[in-house]
């Protein structure tokens, strides 16, 4: 019988300590893929006039971090959301009233008001946080619908209109505002992943009764990570009302909800970066894809529920596994 | 006055209709299907098919099209779920993707708007308390009351419906007694599925072949749930009670658009004054140790 | 009973679950720093018993007083945080963390004093590494590095109880913590209890294996149907001949030689 074993590269082990600062080589294997696509995100960002393609950069950030802050959530305390449409919507509404209607500048505005709405956000949710953890993806799925559903009936904040005039921001912070968020928001997230604090939430998602029987407040410790991860998909919709100047009911569109976790399931669940990584693959893919409509959210649907069969552990810790080991046959 | 009444009560029983496959596959397997409001658009799509193209006189569409879903239900259990049960995550992200695919392609398709529609069983309108009523709501009510009655009679007078109480009790327990999980999970998908096919061959005739209801069907359908108290059949009556009264009132005093605005508030309201709903016994922590 | 005071005190538990009546009107007492033993046939209502002095599950009548409060309506982590810990059944360790980060989780209750409130992985590891030496795992090795849940069990149960001394419990609640476990294994942990003892931690042990338990416990309460039915120290149960056919068989009659 034959079986496939893996074993690390010589030069990973080598690079484990502090003997990686002994030859460039080495740094060079280490930093490589954490710096190298910051590199590239920034060069992009900085070097490329090209106005199509700047838009499409943004968005595929803009969906990058409700990937992020989906996988932030899902991840790692285990409360599965399908309803990123819901930070996203409240988000894009905060910040337009707080531009048209409270007059503030929209670099204050953008800034400011998704820290609101994430409060909001949480809110809405802590009620079911007492219960099985299916109440939180229901909750999440019926509140975005039923919230577009409550604007266009009640024809408050615009109705079926929407808030027209939301002030665009600067072109250079508009450029620049939502890389710096999202590389700001994956690095700041993976330190606090490596705290006592970010262990605590793992634990969480891991068995929640156990942390009960350490004497931790779980739901505590649950509502710090939903306010994290609701403001940082509130700051998407910000962003995003200011790049467009508008926002209407289409803010809590399903797709809102399905491409971040289409992402976060291509790019790997729990690794932060993968998702941010499936988010920059998946749209500009769907941008190219424009025509098929809304056969597009059949198609990511379909690769989603091949990876989750076949390769749940997705992209990332694949290529992570190709860098750092090789693989052979042995007979056993 | 009256009509609220009588309304209130066929708007309570369209909802309980809709929500009790969804509840049921959960109580029975734990499985939440979020596929649940594309099932009942299928079933729609599936009558509409055999009536105008194979020609199926209509009650033999409709039976059709509960057997098709019941073992379409079957097969999204047998094919998809039953590889990655037990792991909430994925069971939550492919029911809810698989049913989202299902309703795109068929937009995508054309079926959308005010396009296909079905033929009712009953037309015409009777007097109900002095209230007039048109036909195919009679046929609802009828429906609904005997869908009640049979499940309760299967569920604790036949051997597999104790069967499957059992197991949505105590898996652990039910599975050293020898019932088979796995049969138990594929029975209760393909029952869920197949009860969104009963509603849909009654309630679309009200409407349209569309899209669209997916996803209102499993928005209220959740709303329900969530009021009621998840996986209770009993919660699902008294969830649906209250929504479709509230709905009926509210329509009567402040006119159509605020249905909406009651089912969020009912699912707010609820979750803040009794979490697990009126009947749920949901709670995290007890559920588990 | 010893001059040291009551550590726990039951009174008129009650608990149904659908029909069930799985606590009938449970009352007892456990002095402080001493070992109790919970016995009884499946099914009697022992880990009812401990999820409902722990808060994980909520009794519909009764009080459980420690140190002047009232337990039966505080949440889990609040009595935790009092001091009234436990083990489960089945050993409940996280998949993914490792042992050392499983310990780490448990010093970062608000009970484990003495780290800054964002510590970061340092400090609480290494008191995490003592804890762990303490209740026998190798330090140096690579044993508390491994996910717990590929753990044998002799080492699951031991990190269950390096997890309650990581918040200093005055009770541990023990349930069923020598089942699945070799006798050398079982060898090793008693030490531990004994030593707990002397420190003035008091147990409470849910036991099956009463031949180890009559050992080191100082009394032993029986259970049967939800009640609390008899009250006495191992050595009386043991003379008593209608209960040692009842329940013991032979298998303990030596342990008290």
């Amino acid at each position: 019988m034959r079986r496939k074993e893996r074993i690390d590269r010589p030069i990973k082990v080598l690079t484990d300590g502090i003997y990686a600062l002994s030859s460039g080589r080495h740094l060079l294997y280490l930093l490589g893929p954490r710096v190298a696509p910051v590199l590239i995100l920034i060069a992009l960002v900085v070097a490329v006039p090209n106005l199509y393609i700047q838009r499409v950069i943004a968005i595929a950030a803009v969906y990058a971090l409700l990937a992020l802050s989906w996988d932030f959530l899902a991840g790692t305390t285990g409360l599965i959301s399908l309803g990123q449409a819901l930070f996203f919507g409240v988000g894009a509404y905060a910040t337009a009233i707080g531009n048209t209607l409270l007059g503030l500048p929209p670099v204050v505005s953008v800034l400011v008001s998704p820290v609101v709405a994430g409060a909001f956000c949480t809110g809405l949710l802590v009620p079911c946080l007492g219960l099985r953890g299916i109440y939180f993806s229901m909750t999440t799925l019926v509140y975005p619908l039923l919230l577009a559903r409550v604007v266009e009936a009640t024809r408050v904040l615009g109705g079926t209109d929407g808030i027209l005039g939301v002030a665009p921001l600067a072109p250079w912070l508009e450029r620049s505002i939502v890389v710096v968020m999202l590389l700001g928001g994956v690095i700041a997230l993976r330190r606090l992943l490596a705290t006592d604090l970010g262990l605590v939430l793992r634990a969480i998602g891991d068995d929640d009764l156990a942390v009960h029987a350490s004497g931790i407040d779980v739901k505590r410790y649950q509502i710090i990570a939903i306010f994290i991860s609701a403001t940082l998909g509130a700051f998407a919709g910000a962003y995003f009302t200011h790049l467009y100047m508008v926002v209407g009911i289409s803010a809590f569109a399903l797709d809102l909800s399905i491409l971040p976790i289409a992402a976060a399931v291509l790019g790997g669940i729990g690794t932060l970066v993968g998702p941010v990584l499936g988010a920059m693959i998946l749209v500009p893919l769907s941008e190219a894809a424009r025509d098929l409509g809304s056969l597009r959210m059949v198609v990511y649907s379909v690769l989603l529920v091949m990876m989750i069969l076949w390769k749940p552990e997705g992209f990332l810790s694949f290529f992570r596994r190709k860098y750092e080991q090789v693989e052979r046959w042995v007979d056993v | 006055m009256l009509g609220v009444l009588v309304y209130g009560f066929v708007n309570s029983l369209i909802l309980a209709l809709t929500a009790i496959g969804f509840s049921l596959t959960y109580g029975i397997s734990r499985i939440p299907n979020f596929a649940h409001g594309a099932f009942y658009v299928l079933a729609g799509l599936f009558t509409w098919l055999l009536l105008n193209h194979l020609g199926v006189p209509l009650v033999g569409a409709m039976a059709i099209a509960i057997t098709l879903n019941g073992l379409l239900g079957a097969a999204l259990y047998r094919g998809v779920l039953v590889r990655v049960r037990g792991i909430p995550l994925a069971e939550v992200i492919v029911t809810f993707v698989i049913g989202i695919a299902a309703l795109e392609a068929l937009r995508y398709f054309g079926l959308v708007g005010a396009n296909y529609g079905l033929p009712g069983l009953a037309s015409g309108r009777v007097d109900v308390l002095g209230v007039p009523v048109d036909g195919q709501r009679l046929v609802i009510v009828v429906v609904g009351l005997t869908t009640g009655v049979l499940l309760w009679l299967v569920s604790h007078r036949t051997r597999w419906g104790l069967a499957l109480r059992a197991i949505a009790q105590d898996e652990e327990a039910a599975m050293m007694v020898g019932v088979n999980a796995d049969h138990a999970a594929t029975l209760a998908v393909g029952l869920g599925a197949a009860l969104a096919a009963v509603a849909a061959v009654v309630i679309v005739p009200l409407s349209y072949v569309a899209a669209e209801a997916g996803g209102t069907v499993l928005v209220t359908s959740i709303a329900v749930c969530i009021v009621g108290g998840l996986g209770s059949t009993m919660g699902v009556l008294a969830g649906s009670l209250l929504i479709g009264y509230t709905q009926t009132l509210s329509v009567e005093l402040f006119g159509p658009h605020l249905q909406m605005i009651v089912a969020l508030l009912a699912i707010l309201i609820t979750l803040i004054v009794r979490p697990s709903g009126l009947f749920g016994q949901q709670k995290a922590l007890e559920e588990r140790v | 009973m010893s001059g040291r005071g009551t550590a726990l005190r039951i009174e008129r538990l009650s608990k149904h679950f659908r029909g069930v009546q799985a606590l009938r009107d449970v009352s007892f007492v456990v002095p402080r720093g001493e070992i109790v033993g919970i016995i009884g046939p499946n099914g009697s209502g022992k880990t009812t018993l401990v999820n409902a002095i722990t808060g994980f599950v909520r009794p519909d009548h009764g009080s459980i007083w420690f140190d002047h409060r009232d337990l039966a309506r505080m949440p889990p982590h609040a009595i935790a945080s009092a001091g009234v810990v436990r083990t489960f059944q089945t050993a409940r360790s996280y998949h993914v963390l490792s042992a050392l980060e499983s310990v780490v989780v448990a010093l970062y209750s608000p009970r484990a004093r003495g780290f800054d409130a964002r510590g970061r992985w340092g400090e609480r590891a290494s008191v995490a590494m003592d804890l762990l030496e303490e209740v026998g795992f190798e330090r140096d090795s690579f044993v508390p590095g491994r996910g717990a849940a590929a753990l044998p069990q002799g080492y699951l149960r031991r990190l269950e109880l390096a997890r309650c001394l990581a918040v200093h419990p005055e009770v541990i609640l023990a349930d069923e913590l020598f089942s699945g476990l070799s006798p050398a294994e079982i060898a090793s942990v008693v030490p531990l209890m004994d030593k707990l003892r002397s420190d003035g931690v008091t147990l409470v042990l849910v036991e099956h294996r009463l031949r180890e338990l009559f050992r080191i416990a100082d009394r032993i309460l029986v259970m049967r149907e939800g009640r609390l039915v008899h009250e006495a120290s191992p050595r009386e149960l043991i003379r008593d001949d209608a209960f040692r056919e009842l329940y013991l068989g032979e298998e303990v009659a030596d342990a008290s030689d």
